[in-house]
């Protein structure tokens, strides 16, 4: 009888979670052993005293239960059908207790640990909110991070941050979980042996003072792109400190193009910001800037401010016309996926399609010719371009090279959209190099035995480098000469990966959200990094590193930072500005100002472009969708994240066209277990690329350039931690310096190996089978009938329904709804990595996902307009296949008013609530599976197995007290973040006032960067929920179901070129 | 037996095939069938029958010990297909205990004289057949300690089951199902009990037995409220053998799933279960009179008969199919139309085709006298038809929910070791069951054979 | 031949199987009143504490206000347990060598937490926010019991989702006014049916169907 409680707390031991009276810190103390507290006992003992210490704790039985426990892991361990002796033996023992598991019996006392003394400003059992930046690449991104008693638990936007505006991407969203990553480097290590900190300063402080003669000739600091001013200051005080001293940077997944590009144009490093809101007309040569490089949330908010239809539903047309968007591309990307035309052209054909460009719009150049269907395609864009001097915008890829960066420059200059859609700023780099050249000077410079001391900040060169370069062998014990080639190196990473294993001393490096420092976003704003929490291990940030080899070696980051605003701000009220400062999460004015220069270049200047080979294959490298260029391979939603156009995930794959693949005959055949939803194999190819080899999985990607195969950068990590080892293939292993974004081979560079490779593929299907499930349209279309996505659904009459008693929901008060609007949603992911942090959600695993058993409450499905094949999925080649039209549709619960899973539940455990949500009750719940049978759009999620990890200390400080953590055997799936709408309710109801639009934010609306879901009260006529579904473009998916969803879709209208449309 | 082909049961026919071997007396009949348990030494076959079955049950427990360990992700089910073989095997399961009370209680009602011989072990079966299928709704849920929530009892929460949902409805008609039988099984059985404790020599046994039999007298006072009892349970019964088939095809048809939202749902579930129900009762029949060289009290008559029974609701299953499969296309549901295709074409397609062969085709040649009257043929057959129907049901459940509304989330199902391990497992459960029966119980009714060597020697004068 | 059964087996045979389905019935009875049961549900049990803070010396003698340690009453979801600080805030003075009061002091000096045994206590599925209770006028004692009388808190009641759900399902039952609600003597007027409907009224306490929907404590 009383089972149900006992099980109860068995499913709720994560101690945090009882959110009674808890302060954080308390609960660090209280947590059970795990490596930080083994260190902290270890601190300071160094030889015989270190190894007593040890062997007093080997006594300990949870120091041995913590030697024991496998991996802390964020991913549960694959789990395989076999059955060894011990989980035998458990089974029997189990099969024995069967009866007496539900378990009659009181469950053991529980405590409350109060705080001593409580800080200031907090009430237990309320989040705070502070102010902060995550720094990547040349970019900052604005954030304003959730606390609970002390810890972070959940990352938004800033919404006065211009990089942000108050959304995120998938990287800022999953960054806490590196934060509470338990593979995280916990400790400076010297040869992989325990050392602290005051020992590593020490030995700084000598290598520092042996430096001093030579002016620390021998003295290298190889970091990341730096905009952090702070840091830059501290490296430039080193570098004044040793004259000889060099300072290399080399970011492997952002080109040197615009770089270099800007230089070729305007004689000088430069940094560009685009204004898409302000452009009728958009050319992307080859540029992702919806989904990645910097600024890519405020360009795709930007651009989605464009693709509103609302004025033309309130028939007032003065509004700003929706703007048009063509993608000239090699491989399919978000932006071509919310392009109004594509154009798959490989890597470097896009150049001459530039050039040609140039050329047409007469601004010299040779046109080299190109294909007639380019041509006529060319051709309109240019009109198109002409038509619209000044509100046009041409965008180059960060991967393209210097030319077509600056013919981007030209062209743009040339149709005065300078200072109109764009303009340019100085670098927000703190020191802008040539990467690939510092590399490759550091890398001889080594070579030639002149460096002694060689400092690396965050980067992972062993892994990263290009290969020819070879770095490990640069740092490596060389046999044969019986010597290191560097004498002292210094590594600060936040893992023990690749290059941690082959220096001398590795530094921990402090997450963004343990340290203090700032970092310029793309347009120069100045953001203040502000810590959440202290470090949760011994770690430290980059300064405080470089800081140990300078005059002021104990400099804390928070007075380094303070002492440069000051320095910076010397007439203001300091504590003042500190204040705001700190309060906004950026320097108010600190943006660059526009430079205007004049363009120094002719397109006839370029010398004549190097080619592909028709013949030939292009390989090009691309950094992964989810885990970037590899630093976020560890991170278990990462990995899990279905890729937005491939739909893989824990892997990436050598991506091809299908009809290269065609030729190639490399095939794809979907599994028996999970299928088309999980389990697809495909062959193995072998790619030999200059004198070096990789195997991969082969994927047939449609909408990709015929001729190009596409190797995604971040995987095949050797040494990553317990989720990203091993996980892919390492495309860095062919990627070479002489071509490091684009090379050539003939086709039999390309091999099968005749083995095939399992992929977790959580969509492999991609028609829509002739349902109206994406309704899609053209502009025109849309304006002679804009109720087009309506035609085609007949809507039955609720009162069809066998359960009059339906009618006992008035729904009178607040009425939860959501509206998607199909038109600005470009499939970037965001949503689902911030459901999946707000709501606690597991990670399941690879061969989990395999068994088509992923738990993400919210998923992202991906259409191919028109195309179609035998099998409706890229197994089976067929024209249309070249280059459809792609559509995403973001899918949540869509929590309705005649539930078929209500009805079918037989303990009541997901029922209807007065205000119209599907309430999903967990401790209800005994798992029988058919409401997910039932439910027309599949979007109940079932804890299978025990998916949840309940061991690691370290997950239980990420998890968001407010949502119930699930336990196995029940039902989960999207609430509409009730949680959020409960606090709301409960603050508006003790004022008695109404909640306004706007005061429930869900997480998905929240994170979304282009404001394509909005949620609200669809009874408050004035909410902007109301007014989306009082569009006639506002349609219900499976409408003719009658399940009545609350969630509507807004149907997706594309704004083609009428000239290229008649073709 | 006859050569040529005399028209269906004419009296030669009678004669030719009674539904009793010649010469019995009732002192032979009882001899004859309480010897197989007291007096007949257990053959060597039985003890490896028997061995094997238990190591199979064994391998049952110890397949549901480890899923409630690991949890039901042990098995090949995922998103969208939530139901794999445990609700395949539930159906099948509760479809073979039909035919027991059907032959026992609505053949009783209708004065049918043939059923006599086999109703007892029928019913036997039938039971075994429940326990079974009792077994998989409740290990199928994610949390089977919780599963007493589906019960209607005052909680601690204030909570009632959700009663709109046809899993509940399971609960009772399975379990007044199952009560039924077993009251209507144990009633019948007391006279026999009786025989069984005056005929056993040791006494340990008569004392079991006679515990059993519930001081037994046979007074005409006991025959008399025997009879009335078990009458009114008969009639009890009758209208449960329809019920609870059309209960458990609610599971399927209150759903909006294609493929499991249809009407014709409840028919067309109950014929099916009686279908198999016969193929059941012959599959376990025509080794028992071997065995047991019954052949005199389970002769070729009663063969005869379920075959033809088998024929008859074998065609109102065919009916069945061609109405699910016109209707679906008539509807112009779109969906519906699309699984149609699916059944025909779809990766799923060869199930589709089995089963038509089994469930339809095969039978057919029941119509032949001879191979009605061939032993081994009907052996055959029964065992196809059984497997017929356990992928009628796969079809059913599990391919209807791999290819539903949104594309998207199309997935496939294969089951998993211990998916097998489980099904294979309560075979193993009710076989073993089935050996322990014939072993302590009469498995043919002695007082009702009585009655029928009083009728048959009635007939002869 | 002997009979094997002696002429009593028979009354043995019935009563056995009378009694049978008697026990049966008991224990289901049995099961249903051991849930319910102080055992399970810890009601009315005094439960031993680090320090032996009497909630009836500071409360019903020196008639301290809740709100001075139970600061987030009004305003969070957890009342909150007070930290070590507010103790010393008086005990640095008063009885500032009492032995009874060294795990305080001690507490202060190593700021290490005093663990208090949980009293209270709630699934964590269930999430109950005080301070809409309070703000609606559900006054302390209507859960807490009158805690100026107990020298040991225990709990006053059983904490049964039954026992919440009957408040949600009518609400008037324990409305008081806003004053009232600290007030731990306060005793419902007779005419408290009305008085509660007005009170309802004037708080524009929402619906039972809303107050009884599942999203209202389980997320």
């Amino acid at each position: 009888m009383d089972g149900m409680r006992e099980h109860e707390q068995h499913e709720h031991l994560d101690g945090l979670h009882d959110h009674n009276d808890l302060g954080g810190d308390a609960k660090l103390r209280e947590g059970p052993l795990d490596l930080a507290a083994v260190r902290a006992k270890l601190q300071f003992k160094t030889g015989k005293q270190y190894w007593r210490t040890l062997e007093e704790l080997a006594g300990d039985p949870e120091f041995e239960g913590l030697l024991h426990r496998e991996f802390p892991r964020q991913a549960p361990s694959e789990w395989d059908d076999s059955v060894d002796r011990r989980d035998f033996l458990k089974l029997m023992a189990a099969s024995l207790a069967f009866a007496g598991l539900s378990g009659c019996g009181r469950t053991p006392e529980q405590y409350v640990v109060p705080y001593v003394k409580q800080p200031d400003g907090m009430t237990l059992g309320k989040p705070q909110f502070y102010a902060t930046a995550m720094p990547f690449g040349a970019d900052a991104i604005g954030l304003l991070v959730e606390s609970h008693e002390g810890r972070p638990t959940k990352i938004e936007g800033n919404p006065d941050h211009p990089s942000s505006v108050g959304a995120t991407n998938v990287f800022a969203q999953a960054s806490i979980l590196n934060l509470y990553d338990p593979d995280r480097a916990q400790t400076v290590t010297k040869f992989g042996e325990i050392q602290t900190w005051s020992l590593f300063v020490d030995s700084a402080q000598a290598i520092a003072a042996a430096m001093k003669g030579s002016n620390g000739a021998g003295f290298r600091i190889l970091s990341g792109i730096v905009t952090s001013p702070t840091l830059a200051a501290q490296i430039q005080s080193l570098l004044t400190l040793f004259p000889q001293a060099k300072w290399h940077q080399w970011e492997p997944a952002v080109g040197d193009g615009a770089r270099e590009g800007a230089k070729l144009a305007f004689g000088s490093y430069l940094n560009t910001v685009y204004r898409p809101e302000k452009a009728d007309v958009i050319l992307s040569l080859d540029s992702d800037f919806l989904g990645s490089g910097p600024g890519h949330i405020r360009y795709a908010r930007e651009f989605s401010r464009r693709r509103n239809l609302d004025q033309f539903f309130e028939g007032d047309r003065s509004g700003p016309e929706m703007n048009r968007l063509y993608v000239v591309e090699p491989t399919p990307s978000v932006t071509g996926a919310t392009a109004d035309h594509r154009l798959p052209l490989r890597a470097t054909e896009v150049e001459l399609f530039a050039r040609a460009l140039a050329a047409k719009l007469g601004l010299g150049g040779s046109s080299a010719p190109l294909p007639s269907a380019t041509e006529k395609w060319l051709d309109a864009v240019a009109k198109d371009l002409q038509r619209h001097k000044g509100a046009s915008l041409v965008v180059a890829g960060e991967q393209q090279p210097a030319e077509v960066h600056a013919l981007a420059h030209a062209i743009n200059d040339g149709l005065g959209n300078n200072g109109k859609t764009l303009y340019y700023t100085e670098p927000v780099e703190a020191h802008p190099v040539n990467n690939l050249e510092s590399l490759r000077e550091l890398c001889s410079d080594i070579y030639d035995g002149k460096v002694e001391t060689l400092l690396i900040l965050g980067v992972n060169p062993v892994y990263t480098a290009p290969h020819d370069f070879d770095f490990a062998s640069k740092i490596k014990f060389d046999e044969k000469k019986n010597r290191k080639p560097v004498k002292n190196t210094i590594y600060v990473g936040s893992h023990f990966d690749e290059t941690a294993e082959l220096c001398d001393w590795h530094v921990a490096e402090s997450h963004y959200l343990e340290a203090w420092g700032d970092a310029r976003a793309f347009d120069g704003t100045l953001s203040v990094i502000q810590p959440l929490i202290a470090p949760l291990y011994h770690t430290h940030s980059g300064r405080e590193v470089l800081a140990a080899f300078g005059d002021k070696p104990g400099l804390s980051d928070y007075d380094a930072l303070r002492d440069r605003l000051k320095a910076a701000n010397p007439s203001t009220d300091f504590e003042k500005f500190w204040r705001k400062t700190l309060n906004d999460g950026l320097v108010a004015g600190s943006a660059f100002v526009p430079a205007n220069l004049a363009l120094k270049f002719s397109a006839a200047s370029l010398p004549p472009p190097k080619t592909t080979p028709a013949t030939d294959i292009e390989f090009i490298f691309r950094p992964d969708p989810c885990v970037y260029d590899g630093r976020f391979a560890n991170n278990g939603w990462l990995q899990e994240l279905p890729k937005p156009v491939t739909k893989l995930t824990w892997d990436n794959a050598a991506l091809i066209s299908p009809k290269t693949a065609e030729n190639l005959q490399l095939a794809h055949n979907v599994a028996w277990r999970g299928g088309e939803h999980g389990k697809v194999y495909s062959n193995v190819i072998d790619i030999s690329l200059s004198s070096s080899k990789v195997t991969a999985a082969a994927w047939r990607l449609p909408g990709q350039a015929d001729g190009v195969i596409v190797l995604p950068l971040g995987y095949g990590r050797k040494k990553a931690g317990y989720t990203g080892t091993n996980k892919g293939f390492n495309a860095y292993a062919v990627r070479t310096s002489d071509a490091l974004w684009t090379a050539s081979a003939p086709t039999s560079a390309v091999k099968k190996t005749g083995d095939d490779y399992p992929l977790a593929c959580t969509q492999y299907h991609f028609s829509m089978e002739g349902r109206q499930i994406l309704a899609t349209g053209t502009l025109a279309e849309y304006h002679k009938n804009p109720n087009f996505a309506n035609e085609l659904a007949q809507l039955p009459p609720k009162e069809l329904s066998l359960y009059k008693g339906e009618a006992e929901f008035p729904y009178d008060r607040d009425k939860w709804a959501m509206a998607i609007d199909l038109n600005k949603c470009n499939g970037c992911n965001a949503c689902v990595v911030a459901c999946q942090s707000e709501n606690n959600i597991p990670v399941v695993g690879k061969d989990q996902v395999m068994r088509g058993r992923e738990m993400h409450w919210i998923r992202i499905d991906r259409y191919y307009e028109k195309a179609k094949s035998a099998t409706n999925d890229p197994s089976s080649y067929d024209d249309s296949l070249f280059n459809p039209q792609t559509f995403f549709q973001p899918v949540p619960c869509q929590q309705c008013e005649n539930a078929p899973c209500e009805q079918v539940c037989p303990v009541g455990a997901t029922v209807h609530s007065a205000e119209g949500l599907n309430d999903m009750t967990y401790n209800r719940c005994v798992g029988t599976r058919y409401c997910s049978n039932n439910c027309p759009y599949k979007v109940r999620r079932f804890n299978f197995l025990r998916f949840q990890d309940w061991e690691t200390p370290q997950l239980k400080l990420l998890r968001n007290p407010e949502v119930t953590v699930r336990s196995r055997g029940v039902m989960e799936k999207c609430t509409y973040c009730v949680q959020r709408i409960n606090n709301a309710r409960i603050e508006a109801e003790k004022s008695n006032s109404p909640i306004h639009d706007g005061a429930i934010v869900t997480a998905c609306e929240q994170a979304c960067p282009t404001e394509a879901i909005v949620f609200g009260n669809a009874n408050d006529k004035d909410s902007r929920v109301a007014k989306l579904k009082a569009q006639q473009r506002n349609y219900s998916l499976l409408g003719e179901l009658n399940a009545r969803p609350r969630t509507t879709y807004l149907a997706a209208v594309r704004n083609p070129n009428p000239e290229l449309e008649s073709a | 037996m006859s050569a040529g082909k005399p028209p269906f049961d004419s009296p030669e026919i009678r004669r030719l095939t009674p539904v009793i071997g010649p010469g019995y007396t009732y002192g032979s009949v009882t001899d004859k069938i309480s010897s197989i348990v007291l007096t007949r030494p257990t053959s060597l076959g039985w003890y490896i029958g028997f061995l094997i079955a238990f190591s199979l049950l064994g391998m049952m427990t110890v397949a549901i010990g480890w899923l409630i360990i690991k949890g039901t992700g042990i098995w090949g089910i995922n998103v969208p297909i939530g139901w794999g073989f445990a609700i395949v095997n539930f159906v099948w399961w509760i479809g073979i205990g039909h035919a027991g009370t059907l032959i026992s209680a609505i053949l009783f009602l209708l004065n049918q004289k043939w059923r006599t011989s086999i109703n007892r072990f029928a019913e036997a079966m039938t039971l075994f057949a429940v326990a079974c299928a009792g077994i998989f709704p409740l290990i199928h849920t994610g949390r089977p300690w919780m599963a007493f929530y589906m019960m209607p009892y005052p909680s601690t929460m204030g909570l009632w089951p959700q009663f709109r949902s046809p899993l509940i409805w399971d609960v009772f008609a399975v379990s007044t199902y199952g009560t039924v039988s077993l009251m209507f099984w144990f009633v019948g059985l007391i006279p026999d009990l009786a025989t069984l404790r005056d005929r056993s020599v040791q006494k340990p046994m008569k004392i079991i037995y006679g515990m059993l039999a519930m001081g037994w007298r046979g007074s005409a006072r006991h025959w008399h409220r025997y009879q009335s009892a078990y009458l009114l349970l008969a009639g009890l019964a009758t209208p449960l053998v329809l019920s609870v088939h059309s209960v458990i095809s609610f599971d399927f048809s209150v759903s909006i799933v294609p493929g499991w939202h249809t009407t014709i749902f409840p028919p067309y579930f109950v014929a099916g279960a009686i279908y198999s129900g016969f193929a059941m009762v012959l599959t376990i029949a025509i080794p028992l009179r071997k065995a047991y060289a019954l052949e005199d009290f389970i002769t070729m008559r009663h063969l005869d008969n379920m075959a033809k029974v088998m024929l008859a609701t074998g065609l109102i299953v065919a009916y069945g199919y061609f109405f699910e499969f016109f209707l679906s296309l008539y509807s112009g549901n779109k969906f519906d139309v699309f699984l149609v295709q699916q059944r025909l074409h779809g990766p799923y397609a060869p199930f589709y085709y089995a089963l038509i062969l089994c469930n339809i085709l095969t039978p057919q040649l029941l119509w032949s006298y001879k191979l009605r009257h061939n032993v081994a043929v009907l052996f055959l057959m029964s065992i196809v038809v059984n497997i017929g129907m356990w992928l009628e049901r796969f079809v059913i459940v599990v391919i209807s929910l791999t290819r539903d509304f949104v594309p998207s989330a199309w997935g496939r199902y294969s089951p998993t070791f211990w998916d097998w391990a489980t099904f294979i497992g309560t075979m193993g459960m009710f076989v073993t069951l089935i050996f322990l029966f014939v072993r302590v119980l009469p498995a043919i009714s002695i007082a009702e054979m009585r009655e029928l060597v009083a009728e048959t020697s009635e007939d002869e004068k | 031949m002997a009979q094997i059964f002696h002429r009593s087996t028979n009354f043995i045979a019935r009563f056995s199987v009378f009694s049978t389905l008697f026990l049966v019935g008991i224990a289901l009875v049995a099961v249903l009143a051991v849930a319910r049961s102080p055992y399970m549900t810890r009601q009315n049990i005094t439960r031993e504490q680090p320090v032996q803070f009497s909630h009836k010396h500071h409360v019903g003698d020196d008639g301290i206000d809740c709100r001075y340690c139970h600061t987030g009453v009004e305003t969070s979801a957890v009342a909150g347990i007070p930290p070590t600080k507010t103790c010393m805030n008086c005990h640095s003075v008063l009885f500032n060598n009492a032995p009874y009061l060294e795990p305080i002091r001690e507490s202060y000096r190593t700021d290490k937490s005093i663990q208090w045994v949980k009293i209270h206590r709630l699934a964590d599925f269930v999430y109950f926010n005080h301070s809409i209770h309070i703000n609606k006028g559900v006054g302390c004692s209507s859960c807490h019991g009158q805690i100026n009388q107990m020298p040991l808190v225990f709990q006053a009641n059983t904490l049964l989702m039954q026992w919440c759900v009957e408040c949600h399902r009518d609400p008037e039952r324990v409305l008081r006014p806003r004053d009232q609600v600290f007030n731990m003597d306060w005793k419902a007027p007779d005419n408290q049916a009305e008085v509660g409907a007005k009170l309802r009224e004037e708080y524009q306490i929402r619906t039972t169907a809303e107050l009884t929907s599942c999203s209202t404590c389980h997320r």
